[in-house]
């Protein structure tokens, strides 16, 4: 990583000091804020971090590899995330889940080459009764099938 | 305003009935900490969650505590799979909830309350962050709550990362201090060393949102819904194989065949009643009442109808089980890759039914010896779809 | 200085203050495996039933370590309660029944031990922890006779031996997380946790970091608490057999105080045997051309960095020269001095300048003992044998080779000893004793305590207040009890009144000192001296590893308090029983200084060999 990325991120995160309590119960939400502005958690700022909260580099990454929904490495500019609890699984999500792994030739956790999308499951988003379910960016999409799936993916930039 | 939040018509005798917001608190708020304590204790609430611990019974052992400082946290971590009813409240009938955890505040002393939302309902947070800042405005919440001196309570919301296992209210805690979602050792129990070491109320969000109606209309009422040793009404979040799946608000004691009926299930197999780590239900046994005494869930149905293989349920909520063990104790994190690896010798039709016997006895083991719920609740679906469908399974190949 | 309590929140005891106050009592009756006893509020069941001589077995419980609870080997039945709980950790409140064996607790243990065993990699026999092993002690019993629930047979994970101290095997990890407590809790330095979550989870360094580049102190605490082999140290003993074998290398072994206290455990002696005669037999019986007392060279090392101290002392009281750092920090502990290189690195001018004994012993060694004997140094190989895994990456720095050559080439571990000594067909308890050969036969006990903490400041003090007054230490028997004892840290002082004309500016002067052990004390002592609270001290001791070298990383295992306790206590007794117990009084002492140090302690020869220069390494990794 150059200078000009490491200040970025020495800033936000001194920024993040600021927003929150800088002890470590403020961990999480300091790395959900800092990996919504940069994708992911980096080698770099988990150290600083790390050091800004008294913790050791190590725990900030125990605690991140812990965690689903946090990255310690890149991630695609759009996250697809497809629910395969057992509702939505007999409710075709595996189909889906298929369509998506060959349309894109990519397996359940990888990034596209391109860098356009990261292709997860997810255990149970808890919208069984709108089941299939699917996140993108965050965002919830309720009673997909294959095409339409598809057509929203597809349509990301 | 996002449809998400729009109040959905529903109806129900306790969560889903009328409510005058704010009314709860301001009635609370006059009353004697202590008399809240028997109200509730006559209502004979019990945890929302699933596991059914008296409410009272964990107000008052935080009450009683002596500290100088406590803290009332909401679990709105449901991850438990086919579960949704949470969702239903935070996004339909939030001041259910925040008027809960309030006037939990009031009653056990804590001037803190934390709402722990999983990160798979981020989208709610806003929303609920506005109802924060409209009771904060409305003198509902902050200092001086509805005008009494003595009482500050505010409430912060955090969003989780992606764990299951911090459902788990150890498990919760441990994740809101900076750390790993890993469940502690109880005793101590977080009624004694809770959050940051201190006590702490921690309560399943129906489990909050039930205090506002037992406030206002006294813990009798409450108790006359239900059985005796259920009482009050649940929330269950049906879904699968029916035609209106949803949140129905229904009295405990109410039988599987009963439920099947609302919900319009046909052709039903199974139920799988309390999630992945409850148990499953087979059609002989539909008459069964569900309520603590007898068929246990912290809300979920799943139903299954007769096209359903058997072996793909328990495959997939072991799948679930060995990805969401937190990892730490022996038991679970290794336990559940056998009987996942069982599973899949029974789908190759590479086993031995000896070993399978003795992957139950793991499992009788796991129950018993792992150190959360987690682990001692994973292998009941591999003991229940097992000895209740054996046929269907292993006659299958 | 009282510290915190150092235990993470999820760790630490029930807070049985509360219900103390509430008239229950301090002391609560319970049933036993049907007996009844009255225990204190509060203590756990694994206590109770130690102190009952009840065996209950454990494996990621360790004396030294806050609580974890994740092996669950020690379930235990408590009426009532529908699971079974772990004895560790559960606090006793309440007048309860206790059943420490029954057919359901005996057969969760085994399932446990099963589930263990199956994705624990490799054999036994082919296990430098064979017959040391808390888990294969475990399965022994629990009469494992076959693998219950199957069994890897193929390794998962790539062995990191990146490192000159520690070895990471993680296929032999059974999680257990004891490592973990230590370098965390216990240590503070940070190097490992547990990664990822279920069955993927892995005891990991920062992103999967080859150990040789993180901050690791190479302490080798972790060594000495892991139950099975997936820490271990970088044995160098088969190196060593081939340089024994050759004959045109001079081999020398030069040992350390401590090892000589804890050696007899590996071959199954109560701690507290001290074997110094029995190890130099051995020693001369396997091969080694020569053996040295490191002692030696730790009164080369009192002599030197006394010395310095005083010139510290001088410059800031008589020059008033303000770039003069004190206190003075002690440098023999190369575990802290990576410490301090990582976490302190602009605090490095605080430290002594003077090397280790080791360090110092093997310039010698490759200088003036070579010149001396007529042997060509390149011929010499020196082996330190150290009850520590630091001191392998102290002799392979790249700095250390002021006598031309690496001064010393290889570190060995007490433990790694014992087994050459094993391997060699001997039982070292059996054997006669012997003596250290000259030139460096004799030591004081100023230079044997070393091995324990405190050590290094007493024998500081016997050596600079005796030089300083012209007196000896006015301590009964020279003992400066304030130095001794197991507490974290330690401080103390001493008067120095009548001093000789050339100290004249220290008359009336209290010498402030302070004792620490373990890093995480060390980041206390460090933290205060940021704050200047360290004014008006003088004189630091520090020791990477709890208790000091006699708790080192390549100490015999198990370790824990009691066994550092009786080591130390060895030492002591073999210190008090010394002729010579001030290093400034060894005769060999006098002799180096007369015939090669010319110019004296600090002098320039002695800078050139006996001093070192230290790397500011910080913390980030990159």
């Amino acid at each position: 990583m150059n200078d000009i990325e490491k200040n970025k991120r020495r800033e936000f995160v001194s920024e993040l000091m600021n927003k929150y309590v800088p002890d470590r119960t403020s961990l999480l939400p300091i790395l959900q804020d800092f990996q919504e502005k940069f994708g992911y958690i980096d080698e770099y700022s988990q150290q600083l971090i790390a050091f800004e909260l008294d913790i050791h580099p190590v725990e900030v990454n125990s605690v991140i590899s812990f965690y689903a929904f946090l990255y310690d490495k890149p991630v695609g500019r759009n996250i697809v995330r497809i629910c395969k609890n057992i509702v939505c699984e007999f409710n075709g999500s595996k189909e889906i889940s298929d369509a998506v792994i060959k349309e894109f030739k990519i397996n359940p956790g990888e990034t596209t080459p391109d860098g356009k999308l990261t292709f997860e499951h997810v255990n149970c988003f808890g919208l069984c009764d709108k089941s299939p379910s699917m996140m993108v960016n965050g965002e919830i999409f309720e009673n997909i099938n294959k095409e339409s799936a598809l057509k929203i993916i597809k349509e990301l930039k | 305003m996002n449809k998400l939040f729009e109040r959905k018509n529903r109806t129900g005798p306790v969560l889903f009935s009328e409510y005058e917001k704010g009314s709860a608190v301001k009635k609370a708020l006059l009353t004697d900490r202590d008399d809240i304590l028997l109200e509730i204790r006559e209502s004979g609430l019990r945890g929302r969650g699933g596991a059914g611990f008296p409410v009272s019974v964990k107000w008052m052992l935080t009450a009683a505590a002596n500290s100088p400082q406590k803290f009332v946290i909401c679990n709105a971590d449901e991850g438990e799979p086919g579960t949704f009813k949470d969702r239903v409240l935070l996004s339909e009938y939030p001041e259910l909830v925040l008027e809960g955890m309030i006037i939990a505040g009031y009653t056990v002393g804590a001037r803190k309350g934390i709402i722990y939302l999983r990160a798979e309902y981020s989208y709610i947070k806003d929303f609920l962050q506005s109802k924060i800042e409209e009771m904060r405005s409305d003198g509902n919440l902050g200092k001086n709550i509805c005008g009494r001196k003595d009482f500050d309570f505010d409430i912060s919301i955090r969003l989780g990362s992606g764990a299951y296992v911090c459902g788990e209210e150890t498990a919760l805690i441990e994740s809101l201090e900076g750390h790993r979602g890993e469940p502690r050792n109880r005793p101590p129990f977080p009624v004694n060393t809770g959050y940051l070491g201190f006590p702490t109320v921690v309560n399943n969000v129906e489990t909050l949102a039930s205090v506002p109606h037992i406030i206002n209309k006294g813990g009798e009422w409450y108790h006359k819904f239900g059985t005796g040793k259920s009482s009050g009404s649940k929330l269950f979040s049906v879904s699968g194989d029916c035609r209106y799946p949803g949140v129905y608000e229904l009295q405990w004691g109410i039988t599987i065949k009963e439920l099947l009926d609302l919900c319009g299930a046909e052709n039903t197999k199974a139920v799988q009643i309390g999630g992945a780590s409850g148990i499953c239900i087979p059609e002989s046994e539909f008459s069964r009442q569900i309520s603590f005494e007898d068929a246990s869930t912290g809300g979920s149905v799943m139903v299954f109808n007769k096209n359903r293989k058997m072996i793909d349920v328990l495959q997939n909520f072991m799948e679930f089980f060995t990805e969401e063990s937190c990892g730490q104790c022996t038991p679970c994190r290794i336990g559940n890759v056998k009987l996942l690896e069982g599973v899949n010798m029974i789908r190759n039709n590479e086993y031995s039914l000896e070993y399978i016997e003795k992957l139950k006895e793991l499992g009788e083991t796991m129950k018993i010896a792992s150190k959360c719920g987690l682990g001692q609740t994973s292998p009941n679906p591999f003991i229940s779809i097992l000895n209740n469908f054996k046929d269907e399974i292993f006659g299958m190949n | 200085m009282k510290k915190e309590l150092r235990s993470p929140v999820s760790q630490r005891p029930f807070n049985a203050e509360n219900i103390n106050k509430t008239g229950i009592g301090a002391e609560v009756s319970i049933e036993l495996n049907g007996k009844k006893l009255r225990v204190p509020l509060g203590r756990s069941i694994l206590d109770i039933c130690r102190d009952n001589n009840i065996h209950i077995p454990t494996l990621c419980y360790h004396e030294d370590l806050c609580i974890a609870g994740n092996c669950r080997m020690c379930l235990v039945e408590v009426e009532g309660m529908k699971n079974l709980q772990t004895a560790c950790s559960y606090p006793v409140t309440s007048p309860v029944k206790i059943k420490t064996f029954s057919n359901k607790v005996r057969k969760a243990r085994k399932h446990i031990v099963d589930l263990m065993l199956s994705e624990h990699y490799g054999e036994c026999y082919s296990c430098v922890r064979n017959n040391n092993c808390e888990l294969q002690r475990l399965a022994r019993e629990y009469g494992i006779d076959s693998y219950e629930f199957g069994h890897v047979c193929e390794p998962r994970f790539e062995v990191d031996d990146s490192s000159h101290a520690v070895v990471r095997d993680m296929d032999k990890c059974i999680l257990c997380r004891r490592c973990v407590r230590t370098c965390i809790d216990l240590q503070e330095v940070g190097v490992l946790e547990a990664v990822n979550r279920g069955y993927d989870t892995k005891i990991s360094t920062f992103m999967d970091t080859p150990l040789n580049d993180v901050i690791c102190i190479n302490c080798g605490q972790c060594i000495n608490r892991c139950p099975t082999a997936a820490l271990h140290a970088n044995d160098p003993s088969d190196q060593i057999w081939k340089a024994i074998e050759d004959p045109s290398k001079h081999v020398i072994l030069q040992t350390a105080p401590s090892p000589r206290a804890s050696i007899g455990e590996e071959f199954g002696l109560p701690p507290g045997n001290s074997m110094t005669g029995q190890l130099n037999t051995a020693a001369r019986m396997i091969g080694f051309d020569r053996v040295f007392d490191t002692n030696f060279s730790a009164d080369l090392t009192i002599m030197e960095e006394g010395t310095e101290l005083l010139g510290r002392l001088k410059k800031a009281i008589v020059d008033k020269d303000k770039s003069v750092m004190l206190p003075q920090f002690t440098s023999c502990s190369p575990g802290w001095v990576k410490f301090i290189e990582h976490f302190y690195p602009e605090k490095l001018d605080y430290l002594s300048t003077a090397k280790s004994p080791q360090q110092m012993f093997g310039a010698v060694l490759k200088t003036f003992y070579a010149e001396e004997s007529g042997i060509d140094p390149a011929d010499i190989v020196t082996v330190a044998l150290m009850p520590c895994a630091a001191k392998k990456f102290e002799c392979n720095r790249p700095e250390m080779n002021s006598s031309g050559f690496k001064d010393v080439d290889y570190g060995l571990t007490t433990r790694e000893m014992a087994k050459m000594i094993r391997e060699a067909g001997l039982v070292l308890p059996e054997l006669p004793k012997s003596s250290f050969d000259d030139p460096f036969g004799e030591a004081s006990g100023a230079g044997l305590i070393f091995g324990s903490t405190g050590g290094v400041m007493e024998a500081a003090l016997r050596t600079v207040y005796e030089l300083v007054t012209g007196r000896p230490v006015p301590f009964k028997d020279l003992n400066i009890e304030a130095c001794r004892g197991m507490k974290g840290i330690k401080e103390a002082s001493v008067k120095l009144e009548n001093c000789i004309e050339e100290f004249s500016f220290l008359e009336g002067t209290d010498l402030k000192f302070i004792v620490a052990h373990g890093t995480a004390n060390a980041k206390v002592v460090m933290d205060m001296l940021i704050k200047g609270e360290l004014e008006g001290y003088h004189f630091v001791e520090i020791m990477a590893c709890p208790g000091g070298c006699i708790g080192g990383g390549g100490q015999p295992i198990p370790t824990s308090e009691s066994i550092r306790k009786l080591r130390a206590k060895a030492i002591y007794e073999e210190d008090g029983a010394s002729a010579v117990r001030k290093s400034h009084e060894n005769p060999k002492i006098k002799y180096i200084y007369e015939k090669y140090f010319t110019d004296g302690p600090c002098g320039k020869i002695s800078h050139k060999l006996l001093h070192t220069k230290y790397t500011k390494r910080g913390k980030f990794i990159n």
